[in-house]
């Protein structure tokens, strides 16, 4: 007990210095915290009531369209991502040296942020909700291309085995040996990331890469703060029913009905 | 019929995203010119990272924002998630009001919490901190209150019995058993919160983000690459570090 809690009072202690020394650093103006806070609440006064100025039609076209570019960059993503996980796990391309480039070209993918990438996109082929989905695939191209190598890698080796003692060659034993079993997995994935999706998805139009963000960070920049608290709560009724269904998806898939 | 609706739809969403393979076609050499002009030239590699002094201390701030912002968020995040937890919410309205609370936090991305607290707090890294901090709050109350709906009830009935009561009974019940859950979440947040972070600079709460989105918008083109490899090369470090620390609490 003692030790343990001697052990406690000296991280405690440290994680306190360093936290002192952080808002030194940063030079936070913890003076400004009060009148800050009492401004929060005066910006959520101006909140209510939420309204649209007329634009409803508008603001629901606008999640139609970042639930379009979720979808459509999860479909687009989750076909591409399948042959390059493939090709990237040790049981497939058993050569380091042919991997080595695509895990990394993977990781490179992963560590961009979203927001980079639209601006990258946007440069690309415009303003519009087809940089947001390029943007999206990017990151979820190497995300699920890393899990879906890793899940082949750990997957059990002994229907490969069987196939190959039956002397099936190397592309019959991955098809009935390995993809039965990673597909469930990889499908539960690709739902998983359509639900970060439609979140990564409200803001990319704050570069201008489609979708609702494209209105909220406009009325953000007017302090239209009525018609912003419209926008928060449509974009938090859409995230929550798509939650939903996509959990459902997934306990089905899961269950294997 | 379902096969139908389901590809109706996958279309559908590629229409209203406006989708096009020769859009993309025609537009890959511009991005990829504009990727290349980026890089520097055989002869100016010297010189490529040029304000690496500058652009190390605008990360080390950027990585005390994602520090400071997952401290605060995870501490508030595992005082709600006592309140949220179903098993042992001291009231059942507390518990809805502290699930929704929870839940608004970690469904409104922290860049807009981010816009709407440079409107309050100013421009700088206090607006990027609270927001980082009430994002993270929303996610580790989830995972703590879904930690504390799977723990034994035993020490804390014990304690409830012997006359303990409900802060003691937490504190001492119920904490314990979900203090390696907390602190591995916490690690993990903090490596989403160092990219959130350099992200959020985008919009002037500071760090190396800000200095990026300044090189994009004035095609300083070189140093928006040196900058890009800095951050990457902090996040994989950063990634590993608490990827290692993680281990260590589960072991």
């Amino acid at each position: 007990m003692g030790a343990a809690e001697d052990c406690g009072v000296k991280w405690g202690l440290a994680v306190l210095a360093f936290t002192a020394y952080a808002a030194w650093q940063l030079g936070l103006p913890l003076r400004g915290l009060g009148p800050g806070v009492v401004k929060l609440f005066g910006i959520a006064g101006q909140m209510l009531p939420p309204e649209s100025g007329g634009q409803l039609g508008v603001f629901v076209y606008s999640l139609v369209e970042t639930v379009a570019m979720a979808l459509a960059a999860t479909v687009m993503a989750g076909i591409a991502a399948f042959p390059l996980g493939l090709l990237g796990a040790g049981r497939v391309v058993p050569s380091l040296f042919a991997r080595w480039p695509l895990r990394r070209g993977m990781d490179v993918a992963r560590s961009i942020d979203s927001l980079l990438w639209a601006l990258l996109f946007v440069n690309a082929v415009g303003l519009g909700p087809f940089a947001g989905v390029m943007a999206l695939t990017m990151i979820d191209l190497g995300t699920l291309a890393k899990l879906l190598s890793e899940t082949v890698d750990h997957a059990s080796i002994g229907p490969v085995e069987g196939l190959e003692a039956a002397g099936a060659n190397r592309w019959e034993s991955v098809r009935f040996g390995i993809l039965p079993q990673v597909l469930p997995a990889y499908t539960s994935q690709v739902l998983y990331y359509f639900e970060s999706n439609i979140r990564h998805a409200t803001i990319l139009g704050i570069v201008g890469a489609g979708g609702i963000g494209t209105y909220l960070s406009d009325r953000l920049r007017v302090n239209d703060w009525r018609e912003v608290a419209t926008l928060v709560l449509l974009i938090l009724l859409t995230v929550t029913v798509v939650d939903r269904c996509s959990r459902w998806a997934r306990l089905r898939l899961e269950r294997g009905v | 019929m379902r096969w139908a609706a389901g590809l109706a739809i996958v279309a559908g969403s590629f229409w209203v995203s406006e989708v096009s393979p020769e859009r993309l076609w025609t537009g890959l050499p511009s991005m990829g010119r504009y990727v290349a002009g980026t890089l520097p030239a055989r002869g100016e590699l010297a010189g490529w990272m040029w304000g690496w002094k500058r652009w190390l201390a605008l990360l080390w701030d950027t990585i005390l924002i994602a520090y400071l912002g997952t401290l605060l968020g995870s501490l508030a995040g595992l005082f709600l998630s006592f309140f949220a937890a179903r098993n042992v919410t001291p009231g059942r309205w507390v518990g809805v009001a502290a699930r929704r609370i929870l839940e608004l936090a970690r469904t409104v991305p922290e860049l807009v919490f981010a816009l709407i607290f440079v409107i309050a707090f100013g421009l700088g890294p206090l607006a990027g901190v609270l927001a980082l901090a009430l994002h993270a709050m929303g996610a580790i109350g989830k995972l703590c209150s879904d930690l504390l709906e799977h723990t034994q009830p035993g020490p804390m009935d014990g304690l409830r019995a012997s006359g303990a009561n409900w802060w003691e009974a937490m504190r001492y019940g119920a904490a314990p058993q979900i203090l390696p859950g907390f602190l591995s979440y916490s690690l993990f947040r903090f490596e989403v919160n160092v990219r959130a972070s350099s992200v959020i600079g985008f919009i002037g709460v500071g760090g190396i983000g800000q200095e990026l989105y300044v090189a994009i918008r004035q095609f300083v083109y070189q140093d928006i690459s040196a900058i890009v490899v800095l951050i990457v090369l902090a996040v994989a470090a950063i990634d590993q570090l608490s990827e290692w620390a993680r281990r260590r609490i589960a072991a």
